[in-house]
């Protein structure tokens, strides 16, 4: 019998709000810093067995741009902002106005840019957990953040280790956003840590399974 | 036959292998790559190690493949039903990266990749198995390949290129 089992279906929505609300504020600021509508799937709630972390994406070995805070507080969890490379590019180009023929290609990025995407990693990652912590009276403290350009199953696997005692899944809170026809296209994860769910629910006025 | 026989081995997950063929594994960031070669009986092993220890486990049944000092002896044990004598069994390790640097004091769980290169050099050693090459450490992540003709190890990173060890 896995950790997760005991979830209940209403408690996975429960999740998927707290998803909702986050990347919801999360999506404004993006929309403000570029001055431009960003559309939002609905989040997902998923359980994925480890093996299935490394084909997220176009696979293990997709290159992204993935800023990284670890958050503590009541609450403790992982969260990442990821985008591919192209959206990045794109993102520098809108907001920061770097031309597009000196973002360069491939995966080179100068160090400015690579300081820009983290600190733009850090606006959102701060707006995603500020409108957490009030919807849940719960007090969420990121880290600096850190950046990385590199595999997605590398990056990702970093913040599943908490996971690694409790069973062979890892919960991820998944939250698409686009802007623009395929111009920027990212993801959030939030992946709190496995007794970090007990304090979410309690916040949130929900009974235990 | 030009097809070739490709095993992967997921992450917290291991695999054997016996004569041609690949074991693959991708997406090695803290996490370790593991292989284990018998070069007289082209048998070969790979495990994701994805933490150094198994006492933290708190499911009760845990996967052997998770932990380095649970995996090591499991792969041996895996490629000794296939024929493979642990005295011939050499080990390669690749991965157990940092992948995010922070400024300041970094918490327990950012080291956690020198913790597992370190804890799978032990497991290694009470086995008496040597390693005879490894690429750990830095800040990047690798996704390797052990070809079961010739024990080579590929490990291809996203910014460093291909090499072979």
């Amino acid at each position: 019998m896995g950790f997760y089992e005991r979830f209940a279906e209403f408690q996975l929505d429960v999740l998927q709000e707290v998803g909702n609300i986050g990347s919801g504020n999360a999506a404004t600021a993006l929309s403000i810093l570029l001055n431009k509508p960003v559309n939002m799937k609905v989040p997902r709630v998923r359980m994925l067995p480890f093996e299935e972390i490394s084909e997220l994406f176009g696979g293990a070995e997709e290159v992204v741009v993935a800023v990284f805070s670890r958050v503590e507080g009541d609450a403790p969890g992982n969260l990442f902002f990821i985008i591919s490379l192209e959206s990045a590019r794109h993102l520098l180009q809108i907001l920061v106005g770097f031309p597009a023929e000196e973002t360069g290609r491939g995966q080179v990025f100068t160090e400015m840019e690579v300081s820009a995407l983290c600190e733009i990693g850090n606006i959102l990652s701060g707006s995603y957990l500020s409108s957490l912590g009030d919807f849940t009276g719960l007090n969420f403290v990121p880290s600096v953040p850190a950046i990385a350009l590199d595999m997605i199953g590398a990056v990702l696997s970093h913040g599943v280790m908490m996971y690694g005692a409790m069973g062979e899944h890892a919960l991820f809170i998944e939250t698409f956003f686009s802007q623009g026809q395929h111009a920027v296209e990212g993801h959030y994860f939030f992946i709190p840590d496995p007794d970090s769910y007990a304090k979410l629910f309690e916040a949130l006025g929900v009974p235990l399974a | 036959m030009i097809q070739t026989n490709i095993v992967k081995v997921g992450m917290a997950d291991l695999n054997v292998l016996a004569g041609s063929g690949i074991l693959k594994t991708t997406g090695l960031g803290s996490c370790v790559g593991l292989t284990l070669y018998d070069r007289v009986k082209k048998i070969s092993g790979m495990a994701h190690v994805m933490l150094p220890d198994s006492s933290i486990a708190r499911d009760g049944v845990p996967n052997r493949a998770k932990f380095a000092d649970t995996a090591v002896p499991e792969l041996v044990a895996r490629m000794e039903q296939l024929g493979a004598s642990r005295e011939r069994m050499e080990a390669k390790l690749a991965g157990g990266a940092q992948m995010f640097a922070f400024s300041g004091s970094a918490p327990e769980t950012m080291r956690i990749g020198p913790r597992n290169v370190e804890s799978c050099r032990e497991a290694l050693r009470r086995l008496s198995i040597p390693i005879v090459a490894e690429d750990t450490g830095g800040n990047y992540g690798r996704s390797i390949e052990l070809d079961g003709d010739t024990g080579i190890l590929v490990i291809r990173s996203a910014n460093r290129g291909v090499k072979e060890i």
